[in-house]
């Protein structure tokens, strides 16, 4: 048994109480003394040359203080991209600048063109408006195979093709893998677009400049998930402000789901013109803006070859991927239909070769970089759609196939470069078919029949790679920057501590669950603990939250941090007891002499260590606080078994999602009720995705989908009540906690599950449909029933 | 938003002086269609002029066996009190929107913004109601003129509508799925001197009546009847990221035949 409170228990989340209540301090919630409103004038075409930008009228607008255009960030850097990919030639990407506004042209719907700056916000709306800005309209690239024809218009005319890379992965299973495919008994081939998405937080991006003037200091209140990283990039790269002189602060961050990952143009404005124009500066995204300046997500389009020999053994992959990068590149977009995407298309089967090759393709469109999943949940649902639908082409039952491929053994080196420590497939299989009552299924199909309705089964099987690491390995692989984490736990006299974490927390819950993780370690109450995280003048530098990482390279540096701490504490102890440090045991917040009733409490150790009188002050250092910075030895790897059962209404091509189950293998779960609301989340936005969100462009690069009258998001009404389990467990092996993470795995191992719940529907219906391209909208699965 | 006057008259001749004396004035009702316009500064009024402070303007009565609803009361009112008078038309305004959009939004809003994907306009055409304004009575027939626009003279105001109440009447909704609003819809009445069949969210010409399903249903009000008619021409039909003509005049006929299943 869990002990109250500590790894393992469910108590509630104690970041709720504000959010809740109203008392949650959001970016948006920052007002700053004498702050002026920037409103940013973006594109409305796709693709257009910039003639002229006259200021005059709109200067002369009331309460305008300053209009901003290119011309004022001629020193400044172009907004950088912290990932460098090879092409299979050796060379590397073309990577275009990004300038915070408009240079020249104008490349997507959205595009920044000038700032007004004005006293109010509507002052800066209507001077907007008086700008005269003249564009020469451009054709505009927005399919990706056009935007790779010989004579399409360039995105960036400095650049030789819109080609950012052809990247081949592992360039030396290429050959083999051709022959594989060629000699194989039976080679299924799938083609399949992993539709582009809006993140669609709820909280739309903030950013407030603030500028001191005596200490020179500038400071950035932003909604970010890696406020330490948005220093480092803004500072170094961007505006050339030395670390010391900023500091960015993400407060409470009303959810992020990648988009808030990257260091934006408006951050970058907003704390240049507050120095400029010694006045804090605020921006607020609207939610228009945010359709058309969040960087979205997905929008791959591939071609997907499975091999299988006589035996139905999977004996080779080969996938084909054009990724749109959108018009420049995010702040992570190079690395997510590769490192995060190819290392994982061997999936949870024993395929002695794959090889992938991804086309990263700029298009007049938003920039698109990771969402929720990012990449891996491109990777999980080509190969279990392929599978699906080899299991049809061979009449063989997918559950089976899947069985008969699963790795086994562990630890299993794949063909794409990563290690898998440990896994127990068939485990979150069996679960999710016990939990789910697949046994019933038939009788359930059979009632709806009754009813004129096609009830469908799908099942996807998964594996993520979380806590992307280490930092040597993904140096090579291009990162520019380390993905350790960090951790001070710094304790107080009375006994009281504070752990500041570089992780970040924007929904995520760390506020209840690290404290969980150090009540435990020490044995006092969770309540003994704050956890600071989102400043970076309070925290040491970190990396942030995304991919699943916060507790399991996060957390993991937490316990680092606090194993020094109880180190150090135990030798104050020992001096105070007159033993040997060896002998220092610690639990329930008591130090005791091994073997003996001897004991002192947690809290006169720490007040000993704060009031050194009676202290080792020859051998340590008065004091209790250490760091620790944690560079994780490998990926963890969760991976889980999804079932979706669907009901079709065939009249209309409805979709209603009767059920969903989630056998999840996490490791070790620190507070079983978080971990399944991160499931919940992950399900919602995994089949948001393929129920009903699109982020559609016309020809001409508008966005038809930008707002919620066209872009569809999930509703509660629109999903079943979920069943989630996380009771199987193979603890990571390489990380103090052997745990794996989970904020993904949701939006991973749902989408495939559902589609192919659909396609089962039809087929029992005698549709033979093999594919039908997410979102399955009434519309779309209707059509696909008409042949 | 631009900067407006907000004017809240007592009386309908006062809003309609108000209307009459700046062109750039724009009557104002819940202003759930209206306020996102402005806030998106799309729509750019002088003045508006709300319809919401007067009470001749509001409720639902009983007139020698018609329903008499005010032009503006809200959604939320008419799927309250109309539940027993006219269960399908309180069924259809429950369905509007969300709890917010109803607790605002009117009936005489929608009908005079007749967006071709509104629910009360299928209601309206297919009860054969009456519009009442303030200088005339008009049938639904000849009210809906297409896309977002009515025989509404410049500066009239609509006062009320008259619903005659069929024997049976059911609307069923598609919805769309990121608005909700109707991607397709019927509105069916049966009354002694016939059936109505209005459908919405399908016709790039807003609002119509699909006339041979009517007749068909007049003959004989069952579903079955339906069988041999074909969905109207897919010509004409809305096609959109949500549905192409086709599918929205497949609909039509689904729709249609679940109302009458189960008027
Ligand atoms: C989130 C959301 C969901 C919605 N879903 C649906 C849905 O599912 N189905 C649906 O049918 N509608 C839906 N609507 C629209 C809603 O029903 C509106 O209330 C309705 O379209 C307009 O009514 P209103 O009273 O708000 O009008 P307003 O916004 O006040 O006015 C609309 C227009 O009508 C004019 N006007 C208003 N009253 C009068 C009058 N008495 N005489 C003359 N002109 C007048 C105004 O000048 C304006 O041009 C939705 C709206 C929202 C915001």
């Amino acid at each position: 048994m869990p002990k109250d409170g500590g790894i393992g228990s469910s108590p509630k989340r104690r970041e709720d109480i504000r959010f809740l209540t109203g008392t949650g301090r959001y970016s948006d919630d920052i007002n700053l003394h004498g702050q002026a409103y920037a409103h940013f004038v973006r594109s409305d075409v796709a693709h257009g040359r910039i003639l002229s930008i006259g200021t005059e009228a709109a200067m002369a607008m009331p309460g305008v203080i300053r209009v901003f255009t290119a011309r004022d960030f001629e020193g400044a850097g172009g907004i950088p991209c912290g990932w460098q990919i090879t092409s299979r030639d050796g060379s590397v990407m073309q990577e275009p600048k990004h300038p915070i506004l408009a240079e020249g042209k104008v490349r997507h719907v959205g595009d920044p063109i000038a700032v007004v700056v004005a006293e109010t916000l509507a002052q800066a709306r209507d001077a907007g408006e008086a700008l005269e800005i003249e564009i020469e309209d451009l054709p505009a690239v927005i399919d990706m195979r056009s935007a790779l024809a010989e004579d399409a218009p360039l995105v960036h005319e400095d650049l030789s093709s819109n080609l950012c890379y052809d990247w081949g992965f592992v360039e030396e299973n290429r050959e083999a893998t051709d022959r594989a495919i060629r000699e194989a008994a039976h080679v299924t081939t799938l083609e399949l677009v992993n539709n582009r998405l809006v993140a669609n937080p709820m909280e739309p991006r903030v950013a407030v400049g603030d500028y001191a003037a005596h200490s020179d200091e500038s400071t950035l209140y932003t909604t970010s998930q890696n406020p330490h990283v948005i220093r480092l990039l803004m500072g170094a790269f961007v505006l050339n402000i030395p670390e010391h002189k900023l500091r960015v602060v993400a407060p409470d961050v009303g959810g992020g789901f990648g988009a808030k990952i990257f260091h934006y143009a408006e951050e970058a404005f907003c704390t240049f013109a507050a120095k400029a124009l010694r006045r804090p500066v605020k921006w607020t995204s609207s939610r228009s803006e945010a359709f058309m300046s969040d960087a979205h997500g997905r929008d791959h389009v591939t071609r997907i070859e499975l091999a299988l020999d006589a035996d139905n053994n999977f004996t080779a992959l080969r996938t084909e991927t054009l990724a749109n990068m959108g018009a420049y590149l995010s702040t992570f977009a190079p690395s997510i239909p590769t490192w995060l995407h190819g290392t994982l298309m061997a999936g949870n089967y024993r395929t002695p070769l794959v090889y992938v090759n991804v086309k990263a393709v700029f298009t007049n469109t938003v920039p698109v970089d990771a969402y929720r999943g990012a990449g891996r949940p491109e990777a999980t649902f080509q190969l279990e759609r392929v599978i699906d639908k080899a299991a049809r082409e061979l009449g063989v039952d997918p559950i089976a196939l899947r069985r008969q491929n699963f790795i086994t053994e562990f630890p299993y080196q794949t063909p794409v470069a990563v290690q898998y420590d440990t896994g127990d497939y068939h485990a979150t299989m069996d679960k999710l078919l016990e939990i789910s009552d697949h046994a019933g299924f038939e009788d359930r199909a059979a009632d709806s029949r009754a009813r004129g309705k096609l009830r469908g089964f799908g099942i996807s099987h998964y594996i993520e790679a979380c806590g992307i690491a280490p930092s040597n390995l993904v140096g090579q692989l291009g990162a520019r920057a380390g993905l350790y984490e960090s951790a001070t736990v710094r304790v107080n006299a009375t006994g009281g501590l504070v752990v500041m974490t570089g992780s970040h927390s924007h929904g995520q819950g760390h506020e209840t669950t690290f404290a969980q993780v150090i009540s435990d370690m020490i044995g006092i109450d969770a309540d003994m603990v704050e956890i600071v995280h989102g400043d970076t003048a309070r925290t040491p530098m970190g990396m942030g939250t995304y991919g699943s990482r916060s507790i399991a390279v996060g957390g993991s540096a937490m316990v680092r941090a606090a194993e020094k701490v109880i180190a150090k504490a135990k030798k104050i102890a020992a001096h105070l007891m007159e033993a040997a440090d060896s002998d220092i045991e610690l639990a329930d917040g008591r130090f005791t002499v091994a073997g003996t009733d001897k004991s002192v409490a947690w809290g006169d150790v720490t007040l000993a260590a704060y009031v050194p009188h009676n202290y080792p002050l020859e051998d340590i250092e008065p004091g209790l606080e250490e760091t620790a910075f944690y560079d994780p030895a490998n990926f963890t790897f969760p991976s889980g078994a999804y079932g979706c059962e669907v009901e079709l209404d065939p009249d209309t091509g409805e979709v209603t999602v009767l059920g969903f189950t989630a056998a999840d293998d996490f490791g070790n779960v620190i507070n079983p009720m978080i971990v399944e609301g991160q499931v919940h989340g992950g399900l919602a936005q995994g089949i948001g995705q393929a129920l009903m969100e699109n982020c559609a462009y016309d020809e001409n690069g508008q966005l038809i989908s930008a707002s919620y009258m066209d872009y569809a998001m999930p509703r509660a009404a629109d999903l079943p009540m979920f069943r989630v389990d996380h009771s199987c467990v193979t603890p990571c092996t390489h990380n103090p906690l052997g745990v794996k993470g989970c904020g993904e795995a949701g939006a991973i191992g749902s989408p495939p599950a559902l589609v192919n719940a659909v396609l089962d529907a039809l087929h029992r219906g005698g549709h033979r449909v093999d594919h039908i391209d997410m979102p399955l909208t009434p519309a779309r699965v209707w059509t696909a029933m008409q042949g | 938003m631009y900067d407006f006057d907000f004017i809240r008259p007592a009386s309908v001749e006062d809003a309609v002086a108000a209307l009459a004396t700046d062109p750039e004035a724009i009557a104002f009702s819940g202003g759930q269609t209206l306020m996102p316009a402005m806030k998106q500064r799309l729509a750019s009024p002088s003045a508006v002029v709300s319809l919401t402070g007067i009470a001749a303007l509001k409720g639902l009565r009983d007139e020698g066996g018609r329903l008499w609803i005010g032009a503006a009361t809200t959604h939320a009112q008419v799927a309250r009190e109309a539940a027993d008078s006219y269960p399908a038309l309180a069924s259809l305004a429950g369905r509007i929107g969300d709890p917010s959009v109803r607790a605002r939004g009117t009936i005489g809003g929608s009908l005079a913004n007749n967006d071709p994907s509104a629910c009360y306009p299928a209601a309206v055409l297919g009860s054969g109601a009456t519009v009442v304004t303030d200088r005339r009575e008009i049938a639904a027939d000849d009210f809906f003129e297409g896309m977002f626009t009515t025989a509404l003279e410049e500066g009239e105001i609509v006062t009320a509508v008259i619903f005659p109440r069929p024997a049976r009447a059911r609307y069923e909704k598609f919805r769309q799925p990121a608005s909700r609003f109707p991607l397709t819809a019927a509105f069916v009445a049966q009354f002694d001197d016939g059936v109505r069949v209005a459908i919405t969210g399908a016709s790039e010409g807003g609002v119509f009546r699909w006339t041979e399903a009517e007749r068909a249903l007049t003959g004989n009000f069952a579903p079955e009847s339906l069988d041999d008619i074909a969905p109207p021409d897919a010509e004409g039909m809305i096609s959109d990221l949500h549905g192409s003509g086709a599918y929205r005049a497949h609909l039509v006929k689904v729709m249609t035949r679940r109302a009458v299943a189960n008027a």
